[in-house]
């Protein structure tokens, strides 16, 4: 069975929620939408305090080529314009709204048949995801309308749709494909028609077998979609080992995927498109798993966004007794949070209670040389040497040890007997080499 | 005895041949050096901070003397004293320079600024403040892990075990400037030392608005601008929410300290505090 090639881990899977079919969330009394995203611009405020505004009306403006529109996600008036606190404790713009009904926009179709035939021409495709503020939902939030329009001179070969969720305990992308299974593909072939490619493959790690049959089954009315089961192993569902494992291709240090002619979606972005083409409804919602091993009910809801978590962690049965630490995201790469008081974005992909001693990290000790960080690395690197870098503020070496390569899956920090905070050094030097080469760029 | 002496000649040639080597090679490229710059180096701390912006005293030595002008080059270790014996040598005028100082601009103290999270990360500032705000409400105060500490080359700055805090020894710190750079939230500032030590800073770097600061922290600027009505010399200006008082226009008045709701106005070295004129006036008539 087909995987990358190099590193890779295998942690427990913990997937409580896989059998939980997704349901909607209440929605709240106040949502607070964030006009900031993970990767570019923040978006500027097209609203004023006193508006009124309906489910799907456009409520902040795209600033910038990679940068996203933002619509409401409830319908309501407008309280004000203000800083919100995010997950890292910072604040950021958002637009605060106060729930009035549940009235949406009159172009969304709300019903729930299944739109097949899709006739516009690839321009109008990409223009209509760009106005529904379509980003990545696998986690990076990078504008989807970017990804389409490949620069000058770079073919796309393949589409391949991310169905990997190698992130254990999550499972949102798992029900999305076993209960929208249809949606997905339809969306797939919209974005074929986008990028003008013919071949699409949609890659499911086989921890996933009642998806992989389902989409197996649904392709077979499709043109030009295969359903490729992957071996489990994390970080499958990193671009560019996810196009290692389906195409065996690698991406060259410091390039993106259209180098080599792939374009990765996540299936959860996938079926955005989806529901942006055929439906119009913009990216106002999103699934996300609310988890955990003494979780009172693994579940998956479909969440508005701008949703505070601390409403939807409620719905899901509260903050169970002797959690330790509360993650935002998978436990490989999401954060802890501070707070639940901070608003759903479209980047969060669920909410994890982890007991009291799990949470605690253990003692770091001096490393050992026993490589196991470098034999786990998925993007070949040294995270022993690059931490040791770090530590020293060499960043001319950092920078010649590709530490800008680094995916901050955290493999390596997982595997390490010695439990060295690698990654938290390498984050910091990636930060530092980062605006290194941006200021020496911009001379 | 064959095997000795054949040991002996052979190491012997390879001895002369490097040494002919050597020589005609240190003839042949040797550089000429301004013998001023020993001099100059002599006369500076061999403290190697960078505080001047080179990255040794000898590279600022050598600066001093291909400069025709010493108004740009300072040392802060040396001080004026260094760089009067510096313009000695090199027949030029120093400029006489004010002595300056490190200020930790926070006030948060665990007492001031209560503890909402616990971070069990690395404990270094730049790590934490990387990866999110800090333990507090208030995203632009002091982290605590002591980065500056480390930065330190003259023992002047620790931070304080109790208050979680920074603190400066007046005596030791040279002005370098090598915790301003180490500070990942920009908290520590390069001040005018003072007349004996005397200073009036603004110990906040908050630019929140009013209402968040004063949810945060107790001492926190909230821009309030009463200082800025309140000061006759101009020496305040409000920006982003936070006072600043310009260390070249302060006349250590005090004025601004007695205004500030809500303490974050700080003097240091006063032999007693200030009191409002108010409350003089009435012990006088009492």
């Amino acid at each position: 069975m087909k995987s990358f090639r190099i590193g890779g881990i295998h942690p427990k899977e913990n997937k409580f929620s896989a059998g939980a079919a997704i349901q909607q969330a209440d929605i709240p009394a106040t949502v607070a939408i964030p006009l900031s995203h993970y990767i570019g611009n923040p978006s500027e405020a097209i609203v004023k305090r006193g508006d009124t505004v309906k489910v799907g009306q456009q409520i902040g403006a795209a600033n910038g080529f990679i940068s996203a529109n933002v619509h409401a996600s409830v319908s309501g008036k407008v309280r004000k314009i203000d800083v919100q606190l995010d997950a890292t404790g910072y604040r950021r713009p958002a637009v605060f709204i106060e729930v009035e009904g549940d009235e949406w926009l009159e172009t969304i179709d709300r019903t729930q048949d299944i739109v097949r035939g899709c006739s516009l021409g690839k321009e109008e495709i990409i223009q209509k995801i760009q106005d529904a503020g379509i980003v990545g939902l696998g986690g990076a939030t990078f504008p989807a309308h970017v990804k389409l329009m490949p620069p000058p001179g770079k073919k796309a070969e393949y589409l391949i749709i991310n169905g990997v969720e190698c992130e254990p305990y999550l499972t949102c992308d798992h029900r999305l494909m076993i209960e929208n299974g249809e949606e997905i593909l339809i969306g797939t072939t919209i974005l074929m028609k986008a990028l003008g490619v013919d071949k699409a493959i949609v890659g499911i790690e086989n921890n996933k077998p009642d998806a992989i049959e389902h989409l197996t089954r649904l392709a077979t009315t499709f043109l030009g979609i295969t359903i490729q089961p992957l071996k489990v192993q994390y970080p499958q569902g990193g671009e560019k080992q996810l196009i290692d494992a389906v195409l065996r291709r690698q991406v060259p240090s410091g390039k993106i995927p259209i180098e080599i002619g792939a374009v990765v979606f996540n299936v959860a972005t996938t079926f955005a498109v989806y529901e942006a083409v055929q439906k119009n409804k913009p990216m106002i919602d999103r699934v996300m798993t609310i988890t955990g091993k003494d979780a009172p009910n693994a579940s998956n809801y479909r969440v508005r966004l701008g949703t505070y978590l601390s409403h939807v962690v409620e719905q899901a049965g509260g903050v169970p007794e002797g959690t330790g630490k509360i993650v935002g995201g998978g436990p490989m790469m999401g954060r802890s949070l501070m707070n639940l008081d901070v608003p759903m974005a479209k980047g969060s992909a669920g909410v994890l209670f982890m007991r009291d001693e799990e949470s605690i990290r253990k003692p770091s000790q001096n490393c050992i040389r026993c490589a196991k960080c470098v034999s786990v690395c998925p993007m070949g690197l040294e995270p022993y040497l690059l931490m040791a870098y770090c530590e020293r503020n060499m960043w001319d070496e950092l920078e010649s040890n590709r530490t800008m390569d680094c995916i901050e899956c955290g493999s390596c920090n997982y595997t390490c007997p010695s439990h060295r905070p690698l990654l938290d050094y390498i984050r910091f030097g990636k930060s530092t080499v980062g605006n290194i080469i941006r200021n020496r760029n911009n001379k | 005895m064959s095997l000795v002496w054949i040991s002996l000649i052979t190491l012997g040639v390879i001895g002369s041949v490097s040494a002919i080597i050597l020589y005609v090679v240190a003839k042949k490229f040797h550089v000429e050096e301004d013998h001023r710059i020993d001099l100059v180096e002599e006369v500076l701390p061999a403290a190697n901070c960078g505080g001047c912006g080179y990255p040794g005293c000898r590279n600022f030595a050598d600066a001093c003397v291909k400069a025709n002008d010493l108004s740009d080059l300072h040392c802060p270790v040396g001080g004026n004293d260094a760089m009067a014996k510096v313009a000695e040598i090199l027949g030029l005028v120093a400029v006489e320079k004010a002595p300056m100082v490190a200020v930790v601009r926070c006030n948060g103290t665990c007492e001031h600024r209560p503890r909402n999270n616990e971070y069990d990360g690395v404990k270094h500032c730049f790590i934490a403040h990387n990866l999110y705000s800090g333990e507090t409400n208030c995203s632009w105060g002091c982290l605590g892990f002591g980065d500056c500490e480390l930065a330190c080359d003259f023992d002047a700055i620790h931070v304080n075990p109790i208050t979680k805090i920074p603190e400066v020894i007046d005596d030791k710190c040279t002005a370098c400037g090598a915790c301003v750079r180490a500070c990942p939230k920009d908290l520590i500032e390069l001040r005018k030392m003072g007349p004996k030590g005397r200073r009036v800073y603004v110990d906040c770097r908050n630019q929140d608005r009013g209402h968040i600061v004063s949810k945060a922290c107790e001492v926190g600027c909230i821009g309030c601008a009463k200082c800025q009505k309140v000061c006759k010399h101009d020496a305040i200006t409000i920006e982003n929410n936070l006072a600043f008082i310009h260390d070249d226009k302060c006349k250590l008045c005090r004025d601004c300290v007695i205004v500030c709701p809500t303490n974050s106005i700080i003097d240091v070295n006063f032999p007693r505090p200030k009191q409002p004129k108010v409350a003089v006036e009435e012990e006088v008539s009492q």
